[in-house]
This record gives C-alpha cells, structure tokens and sequence, in this order.
C-alpha cells in the first residue's frame, strides 16, 4: 500500500491533504471533526486584522445538474476574536500531534503587525504559517490580501519581515489575479519563504438575478467581486502550479508548493502532484459534501498509487512536469485522427454537428445501406421507432480531411466511443521553433509558408 | 360482506401524476441533445424534441410549449396517450444501455405550463377569404382546423357529438387523458377563430352538397364506426366497449359494472374497458380472446398494465352465446380454439374447435373487438380502399375539394391519436396549397 505521508518543507501529516484556510476551518470544533474524518491537516481561516462579514456571502455557478461546478465568496477573514482563535489552535495542535496545523494570517502592511501576529501564532504551537496574499475582495481594498499578493515588490518585502521573526515554517499563499504567477513566487524565493501555496481565489461576478436584476448573491442590494473557487477553477490552477515548476529559479530553489484550486476527487489530487505539488488543499468539495469526502481521496489516490508503482507522494510529485512544454516545442509533424467505434455509438449525432458546424467538416453520415446522407432528410410521414432505429445513419470520420482538432472526441457522451487514433504523417518531426531556426522566411512569409507546405505535404482544407 | 364505496375520482384519476419542476428538470437535463434526433423522426408529427427539452432545461416553458405546437396543436392529448415507448421514447439513444428520457411526461409538463398560462399559439396571417368545413371535431379534424385558421382560412367544424374532441374526449379512458384536457384543447382551437358547432350530424343536419356549395373545401375527419357483430346468440345483452367507456368518462357515477365483467377482444380499447371495470369495482374482469398473447394487437406496455391491474386473461376461446337466465346475463359460452395458418392479417387464423364448448360465468360483457370502417364512405359515391377512404397524396378523395383525414383513411398502420394530428397537419398544408393554386388560376383567368 503506497505511503501517503508527507514532509512539507518540514511540516509533517499523515497525507497529503490539508483543509484550506476557508470556512471548513473557521473554528477548532469544525478541525477536531475534519480530523476525526481523516484529514491530514488544515489551514486555519485567516486570523489577523479585525473585520466584520456581511449576509449572503456566497454565490455559486451551477452547470445543468451539476449544483456548485464553482462557488464564489465575500466572506472576510476570520471574525471570531483573535484571542478564541489562538487559544482553539492551541488546543486542537495539543489533541492532534500527528495532523498538520498551519495558520493563516493577514495584518496591516506593517513590520510591527506582521512580528506580532508570527509570534502570537509560534506560542501556540501551530506547524507552520502561510501568508494570506490572496483575498480578492474586502481586504485589498484595505491594502492587504491581493493587494500585496499582486505587487511582487509588497510580497517580497512583507514575507522578509515574517522570515525575521519566524522560527516555524512559513508559506506564501499566491493569488492567481495577475498576469504573471511566476513573478510574486520569485519574491517568495528571494525573502527566503520555506514553501509556496497557490491558487487563492480569483475575482469573479458569479451572475444576475434575472428577477430582480441585483448580482448574485445580493447584499441588501448591492454586490460585486468575489473570490471564485472549486472544480471550475482546476485548470487554472494547474497552468500556475506547472508554470512555477517550469520556472528554473523557483524549481531550482527546491522550495516545495502546495497546490489547490477545485481539487474535489483523488483523480484531481493525483494531477495537482503530477504537475509539482507536495501538499494539497482542499475547501469547495467540502463545503458541498463535507469531512466525509476524505475517505476517498485517500483511498482512491493510494489505489492509483499502488496501481501505478508509486510508494510515496514525493514518487508522484512533478512527475509530469517534463510533459510541460510550449507551443514551439511542439512535433508539427504528430497526427492523430479521430475514429468512432461504431459498436459503441449510441448516434446521438453530436459529433457530427459539432465537427460540421464549428470544426473542420470531416464526419460524415453513412446510411445503414453505406450511402452518405444529409441529416434531416427522412420523409415527414415516416415515423416509428422501428423506422427511426433501423434508418438512423452511423457518424463515421474521413480520416484523410480529420485534422485532429479531438472536438468530437470531447463532445461524446459514451466513454471510449472515439479514439485519437496516431496515425504516420509521413513527414520528419519539426517544432516551429527548429523550423524558424533552419527556415526562418517560412515562418515569416506567407508565400514560402505556402511553397514549403506543398514541398513536405501539408494540405489544409 | 359489503365492500367500501368506491371514490370514483381517486379510482379514474390521472395514472402518471404531472412532474414537479424539479423531477421535469432534472430529466430535461438529462437529454442529450441529440442532433437530428431519432426521438423527433420516431414523432409522427417530428415535434423537435431536444429543442423542447433543452427549453424545459433553460427554464424557457413558453418557448418550450411554442416549439410542440409548432408541430402538435394537441400536445396536450399526445402527451398523454401517445404510446411513447413505440415512437419517440422507444427511439431514444439512451435506452439501449440506460432508460430512454421520459419525453410524454416532459411534453405534458409544457402543455401544462402553455394551458395553465394560456400561451398558445395565434393566427398571425391576413384572413384569406376562403373557408373551409371540418367534419368531426376528433383529434385530426381539430389538428387541421387548427392549422388551417393560423394560415388565414375561415374553418368551421360539424360535431355531431355534444362536446368536441372526438375519442379523446369520449374513448381514451381517464386515467390516461381526463375530459378536461381534451376540452380545454378544443377551446384552444377555436381560440384561433374556428367555429365549433357540436350537435349537427353530418349526412342529417348537414349535407356535403349542401357544405360543397358554401365552403371552399370540405374535410372528412369522421372517425370509425360502432363495434362490429360477433354475430351470436344473446349479443344485443352485451354492452359496446366504446359506449362502456364513453359513460366512465361522462357519467361513472350512474354507469353500471357488474361483478363478474367478461371483455372480448385484446385490443388497446380491451385493455381500457377491463382496466374501467377492474377499477369501477368489478371482483373478477376477464379479458376473452381467440388468440394468444403473442398475437394481441394492444401494446406490450398495455398488456403489462393489465396484468398488475389484476386482470385476467383467457386466450383461444372464441365467444359462441351468451346465456341467459329469465333474461339476465349468467355467462358466455365459447368454443376452444386452435392456430392454424396465418391469415391475411399476418397472424394465425383462429379455428373453433367443434363441440368443444365451455361457460365462463359472468353478469356483464362488454365487446371491444375493433371499429366497423365508415360507412359513409360508400353513401358519398367515395372511393375506398379496403373500406377506408381512400386518398391521394394531398390526403383529398376521389371528389375534387372533399379531403378525409384521420382513422377514417387508415387502411395502413395502427391507428392513432398521433397520426390523426400529422394528417391534419399535412391535409391543412395541402388544402392550402391548392387554394392558393387555385387563386392564382383564377387571376391568371
């Protein structure tokens, strides 16, 4: 069975998972239960500044049946008094030595606040900190939160303040509100912060009433930005891990990131690993489902593990990074075309439409006699199941005009009905980035582009 | 022993219960969205069927009943009693591995939203000058009324009934389809202008010369005629199945249902009038037929329902007399049947076997062993085919500007509601059509 405890930047739990500082961990009753259920340990909601919370703090997005495909909040950082807070920390580090207990924190920009909040967290025994510089709302508009999160120079500054006066470990929590996530995670390195976390939230307006026209949620009327979480976000959570992991300063100062962003499954957990996490966070699938969801995602990620040859997380952890690769190092000459399996098409069609409609017009109907037909074209007195069954035509590709754009491949509803199926081009491997090294004019000019593509066989419909 | 009284509204209510919007969401949600969707070929009437849903699932039901009346002005009826399992459920891609969406309930959800928010359709084309005659206000004749108002004619229809809406008012029993829908659905088509007039029998009160000379066209939607004679001994004691199941839909607290109900015939009307009697308090109800199981022309479905509804079954008896005792009903009498060759209805041909007779007891009998073809056709100097009137392409007779639509013309397939709508549908295209042909023949004139 595959050893799911880890060492984070000297922070130890019996696995990987920690519940994100968030409301899962607004009071020490809630993480003696959350440890109860399993969890590896938990981020404290972030204590610091005082704060009050207002009515109607969430807001969700629901997708077809699928209730809260991502959640979005105003809800502030911890309003509970500090001094419940430290004390209740205490008290859960003391009942649970094995699980990892770190605390958020977020003060004024200030030396002094920043000493005094580290020193206060240290007396209560906690594992670690993590610095929030993430909140997207209420806080930056007091200066702190995304406010020093998207100004690397802030991060920078304020993370050597807490490194002077911390003794435990110290993680920086990054937002994802700014065009370069690489950025605030070198500032990270450079103070010397012991590990990195991302995402935070991301700003969103979640939507309109369209009975009252407020935004939703409404607060007494009004409403605006709020932080924007869960399964929703995963892949922009994914491209930021993967991009610190690419990044060679903040790969090569060792630190390690704890991931987070619409983890919800082990299938999720096992992806933020992949991409260079060693620690991961979880807040919106347990705010729909509760502690509960721990069982599995230990369960299912060390099955996959054992399945897979991975004894230990750190086996897992960034093993796919050296699939990270830009568009320019990209094969040109790789093809893959679509093929449907005609025993498992149930002919919902949608394939058809979608690669008609919007992708390359490639997939054609074939009647049950063999003939290409148009859709719709069936006599308006026909009718019956037995009509409709035993005429319905079958999707079928035209390989040869199949670019391999794998729309249709997403649109199916049946698992493993089309398959990217690898085919020879029958041309050598290049990468743009080799081709605008040897050939530069045809990246640069249409006409070359044109003569070169009929000189190595590239047809474009 | 004296059994309780039966509540007559809890025993005929409707047997699928309307879905709550939330069960009507969640299945709507559940629709694929299948592009050129065997569900809508499978209609006869091709209602687009993932545009209905998805509009159900986008909380558009106005949309939603807009987009079945633009195939069905009698979505509300079909909904009901069409056998969904043969056509747009029994079509669709998530039954072979999973259970096909409910479609029937789902349309009927719109039509529930369109009837109780009275969103129907209107006449939105100028008014042509032109009228027409519908004879029959059933499921067809109100289809093509319908759509001949919204393209501008001037429609009146002749019922010789009390109240419109033909079987689906008078034959389909309640737990299927209650009075009201079907009445409801009539108002809704003479809310785009047709003048029903109920009360006037055609070929009596009216005359087609007479309809020839005042309407520009004239359409037959007439139905079927009364159970044919089993022609035997004592059959004046037996009660017509349709009449059985008119009186449970106008008057089921008078009507009267015997202990021991004896139905002949396994056909979709069998099925009803059994079910009827079975629920109308009947101890025993036992459904007669010279064949088998295999060869019941009522639906499977049907035939599972009869089952769970505790109705019994005696196959290859073939009714010979019915006995009477100082002139009350005790029993039929029948002989035993074998199979032998098929017939010309594709079935094996029942063969009595002689002296092989044998009572089943009962104190009432009901007969629902099909419809006789109209006889109209012939008193018309119509063409028939196979007793149907026979009809060309543009659904018209062998008489210029006389059309006939409906289980009147179904000398091919199953009769239905469903296709009763298509052809009135399809006829009010085809009427329209050649009016404006002949409009423009006279101008060029």
């Amino acid at each position: 069975m595959a050893d799911l405890r880890i060492n984070f930047a000297g922070i130890k739990s019996p696995n990987p998972f920690w519940l994100a500082s968030a409301p899962p961990t607004n009071t020490g009753a809630q993480i003696h239960k959350a440890f109860e259920a399993g969890w590896g340990g938990a981020v404290w909601k972030t204590i610091g500044a005082p704060v009050l919370n207002v009515s109607n703090r969430y807001g969700a997005w629901h997708y077809g049946r699928q209730r809260m495909l991502a959640i979005n909040n105003v809800e502030l950082i911890s309003d509970r008094p500090i001094e419940i807070n430290l004390r209740e920390i205490a008290e859960v580090k003391r009942a649970w030595p094995d699980r990892a207990v770190i605390v958020s924190a977020m003060v004024d920009s200030k030396p002094e606040a920043w000493r005094e909040i580290v020193e206060r967290i240290e007396d209560t025994g906690a594992d670690g900190i993590e610095l929030n510089y993430g909140c997207p709302h209420g806080m930056s508009e007091r200066g702190m939160g995304s406010a020093v999160g998207q100004v690397p120079e802030y991060c920078e500054r304020i993370t050597r303040w807490v490194m002077e006066a911390a003794t435990i470990p110290v993680i920086m929590k990054l937002t994802p509100n700014i065009t370069n996530i690489v950025l605030p995670a070198r500032a990270g390195v450079a103070a010397g912060a012991n590990a990195l976390s991302l995402i935070n939230t991301i700003n969103s307006i979640v939507g309109v009433d369209l009975d009252t026209l407020e935004l939703t949620p409404s607060i007494g009327g009004k409403g605006g930005h709020g932080g924007y979480a869960g399964p929703a976000v995963k892949p922009i959570a994914l491209n930021m891990l993967a991009q610190l992991g690419k990044d060679e300063i903040v790969s090569q100062s060792g630190i390690p990131i704890s991931g987070m962003g619409g983890i919800a499954n082990w299938q999720d957990a096992a992806q933020f690993l992949l991409l260079g996490a060693s620690s991961l966070q979880v807040c919106t699938a347990v705010m729909h489902y509760g502690f509960r969801i721990i069982e599995d995602l230990c369960d299912g990620l060390s099955n996959w593990m054992d399945e897979k040859g991975f004894k230990t997380i750190a086996d897992v952890s960034g093993r796919s990074l050296h699939r990270v690769s830009d568009f320019k190092n990209f094969d040109l000459s790789f093809r893959a075309v679509a093929r449907i399996d005609a025993e498992k098409c149930i002919k919902c069609n949608l394939c058809y439409v979608a690669c008609n409609d919007t992708a390359h017009q490639c997939i054609d109907l074939v009647s049950p006699e063999g003939a290409l037909v148009a859709p719709l074209t069936y006599d308006v007195r026909s009718n019956g199941k037995v009509e409709a069954i035993e005429t319905r035509p079958q999707p079928q590709v035209r390989e040869e005009d199949c670019v391999g754009c794998r729309l249709c491949y997403n649109v199916c509803p049946v698992d493993n009905c089309i398959e990217m199926v690898e085919v020879p081009s029958g041309r050598e491997a290049v990468t743009w980035s080799e081709l605008s090294e040897r050939q530069p004019q045809v990246t640069e000019d249409w006409e070359t582009m044109k003569a070169y593509r009929e000189r190595v066989g590239i047809h474009i419909h | 022993m004296e059994s309780a009284p039966i509540e007559i509204g809890k025993a005929l209510a409707e047997q699928l219960p309307p879905l709550t919007a939330n069960a009507a969401a969640v299945e709507a949600d559940r629709c694929l969205y299948c592009y050129d969707a065997p569900c809508t070929h499978a209609c006869p009437t091709h209602i687009d069927i993932p545009r209905f849903i998805k509009k159900i699932a986008s909380h558009n039901l106005r949309g939603s009943a807009e987009t079945i009346f633009a195939s069905n002005l009698l979505g509300a009826t079909c909904a009901r009693v069409c056998p969904v399992q043969e056509l747009c459920e029994g079509a669709c891609v998530l039954g072979a591995d999973h259970k096909p969406i409910a479609i029937g309930r789902l349309q009927r959800f719109a039509m529930d939203y369109a009837h109780e928010h009275r969103s129907f359709p209107s006449v939105k084309a100028a008014a042509t000058g032109r009228s027409i005659a519908v004879i029959g206000a059933g499921p067809a004749g109100l289809s093509c009324a319908g759509q001949l108002a919204m393209l501008g004619h001037a429609v009146t229809i002749f019922e010789k009934r009390a109240m419109a809406g033909g079987l689906s008012t008078y034959g389909i029993i309640a737990l299927r389809e209650p009075v009201e829908i079907a009445l409801e659905e009539a108002r809704m088509i003479e809310g785009l202008g047709v003048e029903i007039k109920t009360g006037i029998e055609f070929g009596k009160d009216v005359l087609l010369a007479q309809l020839q000379q005042d309407f520009d066209a004239v359409v037959l939607s007439i139905g079927l005629g009364n159970t044919p004679c089993l022609g035997i001994e004592g059959e004046e004691a037996i009660i017509d199945g349709l009449e059985f199941i008119e009186s449970s839909k106008t008057a089921a607290a008078t009507m009267s249902v015997g202990r021991n109900v004896l139905v002949i015939g396994a056909g979709n009307t069998a099925v009803d009038c059994a079910t009827i009697a079975k629920r109308l308090g009947a101890e025993r109800v036992t459904m007669v037929y010279r064949r088998t199981d295999r060869e019941m022309s009522c639906y499977e479905h049907e035939y599972d329902f009869a089952r769970k509804e505790g109705i019994e079954f005696r196959f290859l008896s073939q009714p010979s007399r019915v006995l009477l005792e100082n002139g009350k009903l005790v029993g039929l009498e029948c002989l035993r049947v074998e199979l032998g060759t098929r017939d010309g209805s594709g079935r094996p041909s029942p063969v009595a076997v002689a002296g092989s007779e044998f009572m089943l007891p009962a104190d009432q009998i009901v007969k629902a062993v099909g419809q006789e073809r109209a006889a109209l056709a012939l008193l018309l100097g119509l063409d028939t085919n196979k007793g149907f009137i026979a009809v060309d392409n543009g659904f018209q007779t062998s008489t210029a500007g006389v059309y006939a639509i409906g289980d009147c013309i179904r000398a091919k397939g199953a009769a239905s509601t469903v296709m009763a709508v298509q052809d009135g549908k399809l006829a009010a295209a085809a009427i329209h059509q050649q009016l404006a042909q002949r409009a423009e023949m006279a101008e060029v004139s």
